[in-house]
């Protein structure tokens, strides 16, 4: 029983910008950040629920999302190719 | 200032990397291992899991999470998650404490 | 038990760790044996198993496929006790250099490289790997030209991570057992390549 995957690799997506408190695997320097679904890494217990000893069911599709350094570091000094993959769970993304 | 986790430090300032690696003590292995066995990486038990341990941690605050290593962090995390699944009492563990110490380990 | 001499004081966390266990065990919870024999385990894990799976992908190119695309599979194909991981292999090429870093705590792949280094635990690498790449590199004697892109790779969840290393020039037809040798726990984590010498 999982919650149905809403993206597909290759589409542009952007992180919530919101600051919750509890357990968050998101971390904070991507939030209000765009960025590509990479690939779905398939579907997972909620850590947030999971970290308060609930179930975290129904399981979550979690996603490798890529995101230009240059988009999440505004002074970002490498190579314009640079890259940074964090992994999301779905509910932290919407379409962008 | 409660907005960012103290563990959550991705993109904050900080000094050169030390490249520092110790040789693990067998206390601390022995954490490791308590972790694995609780949580069914090894064996049964599902007693915790990896978040439990997790928020334990970031719960700690601040200045515990700097001036704690990284296995005392794991150590007081398990033992408050074992507190707040029931498996142990706070009453148990001081008295278990106590009785460890009296006896010098 | 050796570091718990009767007549060395113990920290305030050590007392914690022996209290708790001694309580677990009391309540049937886990045994001592069964702690000694993971804890003796994980010590025995140094990066073999992920140098192994390294040297095969650069030896058998359809190993490097599935691979690829399916980490944990591919491990376990070689008969690797790997429980409870979910692999994502990335791969380093000329144009590409990936390195591997959990900000929020320290997740590692360790069931293929063993416990992880102090380093990679620290407040000074999990900071500043993902902001200045090149620059955590250069402090590792890892200078990258532009024209490579780096990728970082934040282990925020439920996957593992291990850098694929490109193969060093010089060894072709080396076996995969000494190829194996030429791997380092620091090339799979991405700090450093793979070198010949």
């Amino acid at each position: 029983m999982a919650v149905e995957a809403r993206f597909r690799p290759g589409e542009r997506v952007r992180v919530m910008k919101a600051y919750p408190l509890g357990h968050v695997r998101t971390p904070y320097y991507v939030r209000g950040a765009s960025g590509v679904i990479e690939r779905v890494c398939g579907a997972f217990p909620n850590p947030e629920e999971l970290a308060q000893m609930r179930s975290g069911l129904p399981a979550q599709p979690l996603y490798r999302v890529r995101f230009a350094q240059s988009e999440v570091w505004p002074d970002y000094r490498g190579a314009r190719a640079d890259t940074i993959d964090v992994e999301i769970f779905q509910h932290w993304l919407d379409k962008a | 200032m409660i907005e960012r986790g103290h563990h959550d430090m991705g993109g904050l300032p900080a000094g050169r990397v030390e490249r520092t690696e110790h040789d693990y003590a067998d206390w601390e292995r022995r954490v490791d291992a308590l972790m694995m066995l609780l949580s069914g990486v090894k064996g049964a038990r599902k007693l915790l899991t990896v978040d439990e341990l997790r928020k334990n941690i970031e719960a700690l605050g601040p200045e515990a999470y700097d001036a704690m290593s990284y296995y005392e962090r794991w150590v007081s995390s398990i033992t408050q998650s074992m507190i707040q699944r029931g498996v142990i009492t706070t009453e148990e563990l001081a008295r278990k404490m106590v009785e460890v110490e009296r006896r010098g380990g | 038990m050796s570091d718990l001499g009767k007549y060395a004081p113990l920290t305030y966390f050590q007392l914690m760790e022996v209290s708790l266990r001694e309580l677990l065990v009391e309540k049937g919870v886990v045994t001592d044996a069964e702690v000694d024999a993971v804890a003796a385990d994980m010590k025995s894990r140094g990066p073999e198993r992920g140098a192994k799976v390294v040297a095969r992908a650069w030896t058998d190119a359809a190993y490097k496929a599935r691979l690829l695309a399916d980490g944990t599979a591919a491990c376990e194909e070689l008969g690797l006790d790997v429980p409870a991981l979910r692999l994502v292999v990335v791969e380093n090429t000329p144009e590409v250099h990936n390195v591997i870093v959990c900000t929020l705590c320290s997740c590692y792949p360790r069931m293929l490289l063993g416990l992880p280094p102090d380093w990679y635990k620290s407040r000074a690498y999990r900071s500043r790997v993902v902001r200045e790449p090149r620059a955590v590199l250069a402090e590792f004697g890892t200078a990258l030209p532009e024209e490579v892109a780096i990728r970082v790779h934040d282990s925020t969840a439920d996957m593992r991570y291990l850098v694929l290393p490109m193969r060093p020039a010089g060894t072709e037809g080396w076996s995969e057992q000494r190829l194996a040798r030429l791997v380092t726990r620091d090339s799979m984590i991405g700090v450093a390549p793979a070198q010949a010498a």
